[in-house]
């Protein structure tokens, strides 16, 4: 690797930030998935995760979420290790997540995805019951409020466009009051519209105070919304910068681990 | 781009008006709505005079549809949260076998032998369900496994203990029980005796009976059949842990990551296919007043076609209880009627392919417009 000094190794932070990742590891039997991978986040930050397909961001959240449990490696929230030992675990500390593949059930309508986990209740007779009206009105506002007209609460989601999806899972992350908000990916399937209303989404996000982790392996998305950028490559961090000190010409190189993306570049004529 | 009209805010209107009929029309139940109306307009038609329709030809086929009922409730909703049980047929016959062997051979009192047996057989069910959350195989797999070992437990037990496979006798020791009345006695009587008094319903003309209505109340089937119907379909729609059945079974690892505890969902469902398998057994025990080792014998199919006429989706994450009662339904009522109407009884088979198959298709095309598949 080249010697950029715009690269900081455990950048000292003026803000202490929310969560603190150390030197994760993460084993898939003999896939090393992630060789010691460090993270952390502020709150009203937006960090970007960065790399190519394979480079392991995926399962690097997957860490933080929950889902799975890191080989090696400590995790601190809050400035406390935590243990998670299943999503619930970090749903409830207040980390939300927009999964890459899977975060809506098509089957399922708007409003029971919309809630699925967190379900409101409403007691009758001593019986705990769903409280579907409840549910069905504060999924229509939510929706209204993301530009998302539906014909009703009982719409399934397998009737929505990939943005609309990506959208309705963004909204319910932001809902339940998360301190984090985790997007693996969010933009990778959208077209241009859907794509500039997630990022202004995330831009509405942070500004409330939440701490939100971008995925993307889209320089141009990062650039646009976020003010770190820490690059992931075979699973391993290549380094962190911050906004405006360094380009997107740059970003790319370290994303591809540099040279031969470089000379592709050339004789793509700095298309890519 | 697809995204090339600018919504406005009062509504979207790329989205199409749909009537209210049809929004009515479009659900879940459609297709077992439009059989049961289907098959009871032609057993109305071709088999009217047959007795079908007259208070005794009512409570057979109810009767019969009843039975499907309970064990089709517990194959819905597993079904719904993603499994499949192809052991309840074989629950039943262990069941009815279990309960058997306790009361009469063993001689323990009849309630005890059947809370026994239920515990039993509700166990049985979370280890069919935690085999499959825990090893991750198809539940098709494990509970296959299941229809043979139960199976051969239900014909040897009786024959190593009584040298037989089949145990009667137990409706002399269930007489008075508390517990065997509430799956084989019946109800209403003093209501069916009014009405047989008011010339509504058919009474006995001759004989030492001479007077009395020839139904005498309703079966205590029927009311285990509603009473699982009403508690399944609340279950799944109007409660925290119906949504969880639905998402379980639509994509596990998605409820998952939301915070769903869906092994949970899964194996409880499990054990409420084998309680309401135990109940069917139960219910045909004391009716028969014995336990035979070839009860229940295909049970399982049964149940599962039931089922997919009902609307649900083979694959889970789709369905209804209330579409899987009509499906029981129909499954009675052709079975019965058949039989009333004097038709070959091979051709039942005939029929019920036509319905199965007549059933899917609609089924299928309703939930494309209701989900969006493609
Ligand atoms: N559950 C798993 N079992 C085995 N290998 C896995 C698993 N999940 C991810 N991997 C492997 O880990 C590596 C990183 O994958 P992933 O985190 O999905 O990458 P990214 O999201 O950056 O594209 C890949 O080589 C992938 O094959
Ligand atoms: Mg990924």
């Amino acid at each position: 690797m080249t010697e950029d000094t715009k690269f900081h190794h455990g950048d000292a932070q003026a803000k202490k930030p929310i969560i603190r990742m150390v030197d994760i590891q993460k084993h898939f039997g003999s896939v090393i998935a992630l060789a010691g991978v460090s993270f952390d986040l502020c709150s009203g930050e937006c960090h970007c995760l960065l790399g190519d397909n394979g480079a392991g961001k995926s399962t690097f959240i997957k860490t933080m979420s929950g889902v799975h449990k890191p080989t090696a490696g400590e995790i601190f929230f809050e400035d406390r290790p935590m243990h998670f030992e299943d999503p619930r675990d970090a749903i409830s500390a207040g980390i939300a997540t927009v999964h890459q593949h899977l975060a809506m059930i098509p089957l399922m309508s708007v409003s029971r995805n919309f809630f699925m986990g967190n379900e409101p209740t409403r007691k009758v007779g001593g019986i705990s019951f769903f409280d579907k009206k409840l549910a069905d009105e504060i999924t229509m506002e939510e929706m209204r409020k993301m530009g998302i007209n539906l014909r009703g609460p009982d719409q399934a989601v397998g009737t929505l466009s990939g943005g609309e999806r990506q959208t309705v899972a963004i909204a319910r992350a932001v809902h339940f009051g998360a301190k984090i908000l985790i997007l693996d990916e969010p933009t990778s399937a959208l077209g241009v519209r859907q794509t500039s209303n997630v990022l202004a989404t995330i831009d509405k996000v942070r500004s409330q105070g939440v701490g939100v982790v971008f995925i993307s392996h889209n320089v141009r998305h990062a650039l646009a919304v976020g003010d770190r950028f820490t690059v992931l490559n075979r699973g391993k961090t290549l380094g962190t910068a911050r906004r405006g000190e360094i380009t997107p010409e740059e970003l790319q190189d370290l994303m591809a681990g540099g040279q031969e993306l470089a000379q592709l570049e050339g004789s793509l004529g700095g298309t890519v | 781009m697809s995204e090339t009209v600018q919504s406005t805010a009062g509504g979207d209107e790329r989205i199409k008006e749909i009537s209210p009929l049809r929004r009515a029309l479009i659900r879940p139940e459609l297709g077992g709505m439009v059989g049961t109306v289907a098959v009871f307009t032609f057993f109305l038609l071709f088999a009217f005079d047959s007795g079908m329709f007259n208070s005794q030809g009512i409570m057979n086929w109810s009767i019969v549809s009843a039975q499907f009922m309970i064990i089709a409730v517990g194959a819905c909703l597993l079904m719904i949260a993603g499994e499949f049980d192809l052991s309840v047929g074989s629950m039943i016959g262990f069941a009815g076998m279990m309960i058997a062997i306790f009361s009469v051979t063993l001689s323990w009192p009849v309630w005890m032998a059947i809370l026994v047996t239920f515990a039993l057989c509700v166990t049985i069910g979370a280890l069919n369900g935690y085999i499959v959350v825990r090893t991750g195989l198809p539940s098709f797999i494990v509970t296959l496994a299941f229809l043979f070992i139960l199976r051969g437990f239900t014909i040897y037990l009786p024959q190593t203990i009584e040298r037989k496979t089949i145990i009667g006798g137990i409706k002399d020791v269930a007489e008075g029980d508390w517990l065997a009345s509430i799956f084989g006695g019946k109800v209403f009587q003093g209501l069916f005796v009014w009405l047989g008094d008011n010339g509504l319903i058919e009474t006995f003309s001759r004989g030492s009976r001479e007077g009395q209505p020839v139904v005498d109340g309703i079966p205590m089937l029927l009311i285990w059949a509603i009473g699982l119907i009403i508690f399944g379909h609340v279950l799944l729609t109007k409660t925290k842990f119906g949504n969880w059945i639905f998402a379980a079974g639509g994509d596990a690892e998605a409820a998952r990551n939301s915070g769903v505890p869906v092994n949970r969902v899964k194996v409880l469902m499990f054990m409420f296919t084998a309680f309401c398998a135990t109940v069917f057994a139960t219910c045909q025990v004391m009716e028969f007043g014995s336990a035979g080792a070839d009860r229940g014998l295909l049970k399982e199919f049964e149940a599962i076609i039931a089922v997919v006429i009902g609307g649900a989706l083979l694959t889970g994450g789709y369905g209804s209880v209330l579409g899987a009662a009509l499906g029981a339904l129909i499954f009675g009522v052709v079975q019965q009627g058949l039989f009333f109407a004097g038709v070959e009884s091979s051709l039942f088979r005939v029929f019920l392919g036509v319905i199965l198959l007549g059933a899917v298709i609609l089924n299928t095309y309703i939930r494309r417009i209701i989900t969006g598949e493609r």
